[in-house]
């Protein structure tokens, strides 16, 4: 038996969080995806303990918040330095880093994990209830 | 309002809430399970299950993501990230009101409100969460490369943690408010040895402090009443789990002087047609196993009891 060796190009690689959220892929999508909606949240983060109730979250408010695009992004991503390198995210130090974009500027930016009444305080606040 | 009705509700969804769910799912009992926050409870907070029966090795997540699927098929309603706004447990017909908009009756409730980890509560914690200080040492150990940490707490949870963060910081020190530790000794023996961990005994920290990020902690030595200030880079707060009671402290639910709620083996409260389950009662142990455990109690003997009524 002849075993081929694999050859990956990681820039052709899609590294997604396995949520049931809608992804942030690359960085071109992320501009694609600031440029096209007006009220964006991304939560940038891992499979962690600290993440993924923010991402249960997100997927719960996303039927109530339907003005809002809802995404998540693979901390460990070489294209999350879009998120990673935000000077509002300067000093952050726990995951997930969650940002919020309003017509593509970053209107607020929190670490680490957040309550729902959190999360919702932010998107009232910034997008209207 | 909208009133939904259920033969049994079971407030929290962690694994004691899931395992009373798939019991009573299975024997077709109509129950809704609600949370406050996310299914899974503390089990989601946890990276990495090893001693699970059954289950060589898996994550919080994947456990209680099979649990609340398991629960779900055997027609159990979940209801995620709901806000309990009014509670009355008195009486035949019991009630949960979630927001304002609708309230769920049900003749039997099981509380499995589950537990959280403790704050230490001084100024300056809210504000560096993320930002330096830190609950979980798997997700956030990796910002401190080469940095200097304190680890607050003598359990078990902490020494190990500590242990587990020497691979990041340059130095671990290990701040705790008694004079010995609760951790097992071979935990203690292991964090003893390293070279990176040294210890502050007796103390307890009093402010955290910095700018955009934590910089500084004020500590007091609780035997002399001395205060110092240590230059820090971050904090790892692991000082034990409190019981998530607080809607319940005027509902007429016995709870004891911690705020857990007080069960007979049957997981019977002092309110008939209540019923408890996992760490949000008062017990020796709290790991999934007796959550599963007690979920599975609460559930048989609230069937018993509509069956009954």
């Amino acid at each position: 038996m002849i075993y081929l060796p694999l050859i990956f190009n990681l820039k052709n690689i899609d590294m997604v969080l396995p949520t049931n959220l809608k992804h942030v892929a690359t960085e071109d999508e992320y501009n694609e995806i600031l440029k096209n909606h007006e009220n964006v949240m991304i939560c940038c983060g891992r499979m962690g303990p600290m993440c993924v109730p923010v991402y249960d979250i997100m997927e719960e408010l996303q039927e109530e918040y339907k003005h809002v695009e809802f995404r998540d992004m693979l901390f460990d991503s070489p294209h999350a330095h879009v998120i990673r390198n935000l000077p509002q995210c300067r000093g952050f130090m726990g995951l997930p880093f969650n940002v919020y974009y309003k017509n593509g500027q970053v209107v607020a930016a929190t670490s680490s994990i957040q309550s729902q009444e959190q999360i919702t305080d932010i998107l009232d606040r910034e997008f209207g209830a | 309002m909208e009133e939904k009705n259920y033969d049994v509700v079971v407030l929290g969804g962690g694994a004691a809430g899931m395992t009373a769910g798939i019991y009573l799912g299975r024997s077709k009992v109509r129950t809704v399970v609600l949370d406050t926050a996310t299914i899974g409870g503390q089990m989601v907070l946890t990276y990495e299950i090893a001693n699970y029966p059954g289950v060589a090795l898996t994550t919080g997540y994947q456990l209680s993501s099979i649990m609340k699927k398991q629960a779900k098929s055997f027609g159990c309603d979940i209801k995620a990230n709901v806000k309990v706004t009014a509670l009355d447990l008195e009486g035949e017909e019991k009630s949960i009101t979630i927001g304002d908009k609708v309230v769920y009756k049900a003749p039997a409730i099981i509380l499995a409100t589950g537990g959280r980890s403790r704050m230490l509560n001084v100024p300056g914690e809210k504000e560096f969460k993320g930002r330096g200080i830190s609950y979980c040492a798997t997700c956030d150990g990796d910002f401190f490369q080469d940095k200097e940490i304190i680890v607050v707490g003598g359990g078990n949870s902490a020494l190990e943690e500590a242990v587990a963060l020497t691979k990041y910081a340059s130095k671990v020190t290990i701040l705790h408010e008694f004079d010995h530790f609760q951790a097992f000794e071979h935990a203690v023996e292991e964090a003893k040895a390293n070279p990176k961990i040294d210890f502050i005994m007796s103390s307890h920290i009093i402010e955290f402090s910095g700018d955009e990020s934590l910089r500084k902690v004020r500590y007091k030595n609780l035997e002399t009443g001395d205060q110092f200030e240590k230059a820090i880079d971050g904090v790892f707060i692991f000082i034990g789990y409190e019981a998530n009671t607080e809607a319940l402290r005027n509902s007429g639910i016995e709870l004891n002087e911690w705020n857990e709620i007080v069960a007979s083996e049957k997981m019977e409260t002092n309110i008939s047609g209540v019923f408890t389950a996992g760490d949000c009662r008062a017990k020796q142990y709290r790991q999934i196993t007796t959550a599963v455990s007690d979920g599975t109690i609460a559930a048989l003997n609230a069937i018993a009891y509509i069956n009954g009524k």
